[in-house]
């Protein structure tokens, strides 16, 4: 065994106090972090079936809009949050639902019946009437709600995280 | 590695021995307990700066949002009602620290020469820290809060002819209203801390520069 006789009293002090230091530096910068981040981590998801109106309301064959409304409480406020989907009824009253949210980068697109297209204004993107990519920088299709059809109303899920 | 090479590097440009030897290894008298009550304010100042900065990440200083922000910072956000609870009982803390230290340096007569423009702004760091008091004691906007500033800005303008006018510059107007809480926050912010930065500069510089007093003798 070494011996440990050549430990100053210099040494000594410095190593305690760098030890303690830094013990202290992590009890007093932890709940700061904490502090920091607190809104990022936790937070509750919902999963809710919306209500959209009676399906016979909606024509066929033309995307449709429907927007709502949805409040939640962040922080101190309660926040509005407008949501505004098309829906596309087919000859059978099959249904699709597409979210108006471009998934390139969020903002809101628009249904145009003279080119029957989606456009985003931000950079100018395209779908289909089905929600596929025709020209733009979209990674993927609009993205789709599920539905159900309950005695004539229709009904779009909600997942918010 | 980092002592042989980069310590002496960066020492050469940046002077740090210098600094080191100037402000920790500078000469003291013997002296007391009492003569740490300054650095114990500084702490203490240095400790309300950064949990009123991390404060402010969460507060709003508006009438119907203030009192529900605070709410938030004290049941919501993870160590909140830590961080605030250290702005608390801090700011009452350097009240009475800064007040002790000011009555050491009376009665042992440190004020004198050459300490005078150290003592002229010890005075003004003590106002200023009562000032600091006074504006936060506003921001929670609750009735203690309101009815509290609401006295003392009354006081305030009962000073004989220009009272008046001081009343509704502190309030930004003749009531207690959101342009008061936005006022008193800004000061409490920017204003005040400003200016406590600054005085604090010139009085430690000040301190190092003359030294600190010893303790008066009998016959002195």
């Amino acid at each position: 065994m070494a011996r440990s006789g050549n430990v100053t009293r210099r040494g000594f002090i410095t190593s305690v106090m760098a030890f303690a230091g830094s013990i202290m530096g992590i009890v007093v910068g932890l709940p700061i972090i904490g502090y920091l981040v607190s809104p990022a981590i936790g937070g509750r998801k919902t999963d809710s079936w919306i209500p959209v109106g009676k399906l016979d309301t909606y024509p066929v064959g033309v995307p449709t809009v429907f927007s709502f409304t949805r409040s939640k409480i962040n922080g101190w406020e309660k926040t509005t949050n407008s949501y505004s989907v098309y829906v596309l009824r087919g000859a059978n009253d099959e249904v699709k639902v597409l979210s108006n949210v471009c998934t390139h980068l969020g903002c809101r697109v628009s249904y145009s019946k003279d080119t029957d297209t989606y456009a985003c204004p931000c950079h100018d993107a395209r779908f289909d009437r089905n929600g596929v990519v025709l020209s733009g920088p979209p990674p993927r299709p609009l993205d789709q709600y599920e539905s159900k059809n309950d005695n004539g109303t229709l009904s779009i899920r909600v997942l918010e995280s | 590695m980092i002592n042989n090479r980069v310590f002496p590097w960066l020492d050469e440009r940046l002077g740090l021995t210098t600094i080191y030897k100037t402000v920790l290894d500078r000469m003291v008298p013997k002296v007391n307990w009492w003569f740490t009550l300054g650095s114990a304010t500084l702490f203490l100042f240095v400790m309300q700066a950064v949990t009123g900065i991390m404060l402010s990440v969460y507060y709003v200083p508006s009438p119907d949002k203030a009192y529900d922000s605070i709410e938030y910072i004290m049941t919501g956000v993870a160590f909140g009602w830590l961080i605030r609870g250290i702005h608390h009982w801090g700011a009452t803390l350097m009240v009475i620290t800064v007040f002790i230290h000011m009555l050491r340096v009376f009665f042992y007569a440190a004020y004198k020469y050459p300490r005078e423009i150290t003592w002229t702004t010890g005075v003004f760091l003590f106002l200023l820290t009562l000032g600091m008091g006074f504006t936060g004691y506003l921001l929670p906007w609750n009735q203690k809060a309101y009815w509290a500033t609401t006295v003392g800005t009354s006081i305030a303008g009962s000073v004989p002819v220009i009272g008046d006018f001081i009343l509704r510059d502190l309030r930004g107007g003749s009531d207690l209203s959101g342009v008061t809480l936005a006022r008193f926050f800004s000061a409490h912010i920017w204003m005040l801390p400003a200016a406590i930065i600054a005085l604090i500069g010139v009085h430690l510089y000040l301190v190092i520069r003359l030294g600190i007093s010893s303790i008066p003798k009998e016959n002195e």
